[in-house]
C-alpha cells in the first residue's frame, strides 16, 4: 500500500492545527468563511469528473456549480468582512 | 508538462497555508485571503489549461463554462447580499455546497472500484459529503427560522441513528455484490443521517453545529482527495492538493468546534446527543430568591458614566437584534472624547457563530483593538468603573462560577460583577437562553436600565451631551 499520501494527510492535519490555533478569536468568522472557500478545492475533482461518461459529466457539472459557489462566495464574503476590520 | 502541473498544485497548496497563516492578524488578513484566492485560481488553471492545450481535450469545457458562470453568480449574489447578522446562515449553506461538491465527485468515481483503499475513500467521501449537505441545510433552516429551533427528539433516536450507520457500513461492504444498489443505499441513508443528526440540536447550540459541519466539509474534501489520488497517476497531484486543503479546513472546523464547546462548558457528545432544553432539567432554580432590582433612568446612568474612567461594554446577541451596534459606537466615541477608556468584552459565544460579535461590531466601525476576548478582559474588570451589559445574560451570570446546581455551572463567564458598577440593559426581566434567572441583576453594585438597546443608547447619548 502507498503510504505517501497518508503521510501527506497526517502532516497537513498538523500544519492545519498549528496555523489555525494562531488565528485570534476576532477573526474566527472570516476564518470560517475563508476556509469554506478553501474547501471549494473540490472543484479540481469536479472539473476532472466532466471527463467521464455521460452520467459522470452531469455529476461533474453539478459539482462544479457547488464548488464554485463556495469558492467565489467564500472568498468574496471573507474579503467583505475583513475590509471592515479597522483600527482607529 | 505534468511536472509543471504538479508544481502548480504545490504552489497553490502553499498559497492556502500561507493565506491562512496571514489570518493571524487583522492587518494582514485581507491580503492572506487574496493569496488564498490566487492559490485557488492557480489550481483551477492547472487543472484546465494543460487539457485545453493538449489538442485532444477530454474536459467538457462547454459544461464547465456554464457551471462556473452559474456558481459564480450564485456565490457572488450570496456574498454581496448577506447581512452580517445572517453570516451563520451563509456559512451553513456554503458548508453544504462544499460537502455536496465532494459527494458528487465521489459519486462519479463510484463506477470504477478496484482496491479496498479506493473503495474506502469513495464511501467515506460520499457519506461525509452527503450528510454535510443535508445537515447543513437543516442547520440553515434552523438559523433562518424555517425549521423549528427547538430540539426535535423522539424515542429510540440514537438507536435509529446507530442502525442507519451500520446499514451504511454493511452496504459498503456489500459493494462487490450489490454494485450500484449499494451506492443508492449509502447516499440515501447518509442524507437521512445528516438530517437526523442536526434536527435534535437546539438553536442555542447552532454555533457548535456550524463549526462541526465546517470541519466535515473539509474532511469530505480530503476524502475526495484520496479518491482522486487513487484514480490514476495523472490525478495524484490534484488529489494531494485536495487532501492538504481539506485537512486544513477540517482542522480549522475542529478547533472552532472545541472553542465553542468550551465557551458553553459542554462536551461535543453532549451537544450532539444531549438535546438540551427538551427534558426541562433546568427547572431546578425555581427556589430563586426574590431579586432586589434597582431600575435607573438613562439620565442617572449618564451621571455615573461622567464620573467613570474605565468602561467595559459587554455586547450580547440582543444588541445585534436591536441593531444597536452603531448606537453603542456613538456613545463610546463620545465617552472616549472625554478621555475615558472604553473596551469591549467579547464572550466566545456572544454571537451565533465563532467570532460573530466581532464582525458585527467591526461593521459598526468599532476598532478591532478595542475588542477583547474572555481571557484578556477578565482581569480588567477589577479596576473597571462601569461594566455596561447590553443584551447579554447567561455569559455574565455569576452562578456559573459559584452555584453548582445551576445548569450553566462551570461555563466560563465575563466577570462583570467585579466592576464598581454594573449596568444591565434588558428589554424585560425574561430569563436567558438557558432559562435561568440571573442573580447578578439583584447585586448591590448592579443597576438595571430597561428598554430597547438602541433607544436606550440614543437617549443615553443625549443625556451625556446635556451634562
Amino acid at each position: 500500500m502507498d503510504i505517501t499520501i497518508v503521510t501527506i494527510f497526517v502532516l497537513a492535519v498538523f500544519v492545519g492545527f498549528e496555523i489555525i490555533t494562531k488565528v485570534p478569536p476576532t477573526l474566527h468568522t472570516p476564518l470560517m468563511s475563508g476556509s469554506n472557500a478553501i474547501s471549494g478545492i473540490a472543484i479540481i475533482g469536479a472539473l476532472l469528473a466532466t471527463k467521464g461518461t455521460e452520467i459522470g459529466m452531469w455529476l461533474g457539472f453539478v459539482a462544479v456549480i457547488f464548488a464554485m459557489v463556495n469558492v467565489v462566495g467564500g472568498f468574496l464574503v471573507t474579503d467583505r468582512m475583513l475590509k471592515m476590520f479597522k483600527r482607529k | 508538462m505534468e511536472l509543471y502541473v504538479n508544481i502548480a498544485y504545490l504552489i497553490s497548496s502553499v498559497c492556502f497555508i500561507y493565506g491562512l497563516k496571514m489570518l493571524s492578524h487583522p492587518k494582514t488578513a485581507r491580503n492572506g485571503n487574496m493569496i488564498a484566492s490566487l492559490g485557488m485560481l492557480l489550481a483551477i488553471l492547472a487543472t484546465t489549461v494543460p487539457d485545453a492545450l493538449s489538442g485532444n481535450s477530454l474536459l467538457n469545457f462547454r459544461m464547465i463554462f456554464i457551471a462556473m458562470i452559474l456558481g459564480s453568480i450564485l456565490g457572488g449574489f450570496f456574498a454581496f447580499k448577506v447581512e452580517m447578522t445572517q453570516m451563520p446562515q451563509l456559512v451553513a449553506i456554503f458548508n453544504g455546497f462544499g460537502g455536496g461538491a465532494s459527494a458528487f465527485v465521489a459519486a462519479e468515481a463510484f463506477g470504477v472500484l478496484d482496491s479496498t483503499f479506493f473503495v474506502v475513500s469513495v464511501v467515506l467521501s460520499l457519506v461525509v459529503g452527503t450528510l454535510t449537505l443535508t445537515g447543513s441545510f437543516i442547520a440553515f433552516g434552523k438559523l433562518q427560522g424555517i425549521v423549528t429551533t427547538k430540539p426535535v427528539t423522539f424515542p429510540g433516536q440514537q438507536i435509529i441513528n446507530g442502525i442507519l450507520a451500520i446499514t451504511v457500513l454493511f452496504s459498503a461492504y456489500m459493494i462487490p455484490n450489490y454494485g450500484i444498489n449499494s451506492f443508492y443505499i449509502i447516499v440515501v441513508i447518509s442524507a437521512l443521517l445528516g438530517i437526523l443528526l442536526v434536527i435534535p440540536i437546539g438553536g442555542a447550540d447552532m454555533p457548535v453545529v456550524i463549526s462541526l459541519l465546517n470541519s466535515y466539509s473539509g474532511i469530505a474534501a480530503a476524502m475526495t482527495g484520496f479518491v482522486l489520488y487513487g484514480s490514476g497517476d495523472e490525478t495524484k497531484a490534484a488529489g494531494s492538493a485536495l487532501i492538504i486543503c481539506g485537512s486544513l479546513v477540517g482542522a480549522s472546523g475542529m478547533i472552532l468546534t472545541q472553542i465553542m464547546c468550551k465557551g458553553m462548558n459542554r462536551s461535543l457528545t453532549n451537544v450532539i446527543f444531549g438535546a438540551v432544553g427538551s427534558d426541562g432539567s433546568a427547572e431546578s432554580d425555581s427556589d430563586g430568591k426574590q431579586l432586589n432590582i434597582k431600575s435607573y433612568s438613562t439620565e442617572e446612568a449618564a451621571m455615573i458614566f461622567d464620573a467613570a474612567e474605565k468602561i467595559i461594554v459587554v455586547p450580547g446577541y440582543g444588541l445585534a437584534v436591536a441593531q444597536a451596534q452603531h448606537a453603542i459606537r456613538e456613545v463610546a466615541e463620545f465617552l472616549e472624547g472625554k478621555g475615558k477608556n472604553v473596551l469591549y468584552a467579547i464572550h466566545p459565544v456572544a454571537g451565533r457563530m465563532p467570532g460573530h460579535m466581532n464582525v458585527l461590531l467591526a461593521e459598526a466601525n468599532i476598532s478591532y483593538e478595542q475588542l477583547k476576548d474572555l481571557d484578556e478582559i477578565n482581569p480588567e474588570f477589577e479596576d473597571c468603573d462601569v461594566a455596561l451589559v447590553l443584551g447579554a445574560n447567561d455569559v455574565v451570570n455569576p452562578a456559573a462560577r459559584s452555584d453548582q446546581s445551576s445548569p450553566i455551572y462551570g461555563m466560563p463567564i465575563l466577570n462583570v460583577d467585579k466592576a464598581k458598577t454594573v449596568m444591565v440593559n434588558k428589554r424585560s426581566m425574561n430569563a436567558g437562553f438557558a432559562g435561568i434567572q440571573n442573580q447578578l441583576f439583584g447585586y448591590d453594585n448592579t443597576i438595571m436600565i430597561f428598554g430597547d438597546a438602541k433607544d436606550m443608547l440614543t437617549q443615553l447619548l443625549n443625556d451625556l451631551k446635556e451634562l
